[in-house]
């Protein structure tokens, strides 16, 4: 056991050179969406420089229409090991069946919302309250015939690849 | 183990410096620790999320995280961000005497 005299700063107030992280989220699938969203939550709420870029499937992230509605399908997924099934998966082809997408979609937003996790939506919001940028693809954008009304309120513009690169110089990229 | 000594008072503490028995903890602590992340003024806003800490800590042996306060003690995280600057999450937790929160949200 050893004593200290003088108050101890916390070692999390040493300072380090700043850090930056950008991710790109390219998935519009639910399950897809979430990564990143969680992840960059965390960067933020430690201080770090948190942009997200949105860009092809990432779109229905943000898009007015299609954010409240992300989807989680079986199919093409082959690590469905439903808690209590002793490690027997799911035969992914069940996805599709009609109405499997929506009751795994439900399953999951039921166990992800149990875990305090907000809707992607409300997720958005509190991002950009902690501090996070929001980035839509101009590509993306063009190809989808969307403009800036028709997405979330956050996302503070469209950009192109070479303004991507500008924002994300120097940052860790995380591709989603 | 490492102890340090706040207000005359021997505190435990772990390695990165937040307070490991959380009875050794008391109001007058408070103001002291936020100094060293910082807060130079304690106001009644930080007083609220501080008190909410401690009693959440109580009842679920946990720290609460950012966002188990904003929908728990009504504080907005913008709020939080603004009282408690670049590391809400770790400075609230030291302030209040608790180990860092380990939820990841």
């Amino acid at each position: 056991m050893t004593t200290q005299t003088a108050p101890r700063i916390p070692s999390f107030m040493e300072k380090k050179a700043d850090r930056k992280i950008c991710f790109i989220c390219s998935k519009g699938n639910l399950d897809m969406a979430y990564p990143a969203l969680i992840m960059a939550n965390g960067a933020v709420g430690e201080g770090i420089e948190t942009h997200i870029f949105f860009t092809f499937w990432g779109m229905d992230m943000i898009n007015r229409k299609t954010m409240h509605d992300l989807k989680f399908t079986l199919l093409g997924n082959t690590a469905m090991h439903p808690p209590r099934r002793w490690g027997i998966s799911m035969a992914q082809g069940l996805g599709g069946i009609p109405g499997m997408t929506r009751m795994a979609t439900w399953m999951l937003k039921k166990q992800i919302g149990a875990q305090g996790v907000p809707p992607v939506p409300e997720f958005l919001d509190l991002l950009v309250e902690s501090g996070a940028r929001l980035w839509a693809c101009k590509m993306s954008v063009d190809m989808m015939g969307l403009k800036k009304e028709d997405m979330h309120d956050g996302v503070e513009d469209i950009i192109n690849v070479a303004e991507f690169l500008e924002v994300s110089e120097g940052a860790q990229v995380i591709f989603v | 183990m490492t102890t340090t000594l706040i207000a005359g008072r021997e505190i435990h503490v772990d390695e990165e410096g937040f307070m490991t028995v959380p009875a050794e903890w008391t109001e007058d602590l408070a103001p002291l620790l936020a100094k060293q992340v910082g807060i130079d003024e304690l106001t009644p806003d930080h007083w609220v999320v501080i008190r909410f800490l401690r009693s959440d800590f109580a009842a679920e042996g946990e720290t609460a995280t950012l966002r188990r306060i904003s929908t728990n003690a009504g504080v907005p995280t913008k709020r939080l961000f603004e009282l408690f600057p670049q590391k809400p999450g770790k400075k609230m937790a030291y302030v209040a005497g608790l180990p860092k929160p380990k939820g990841c949200i």
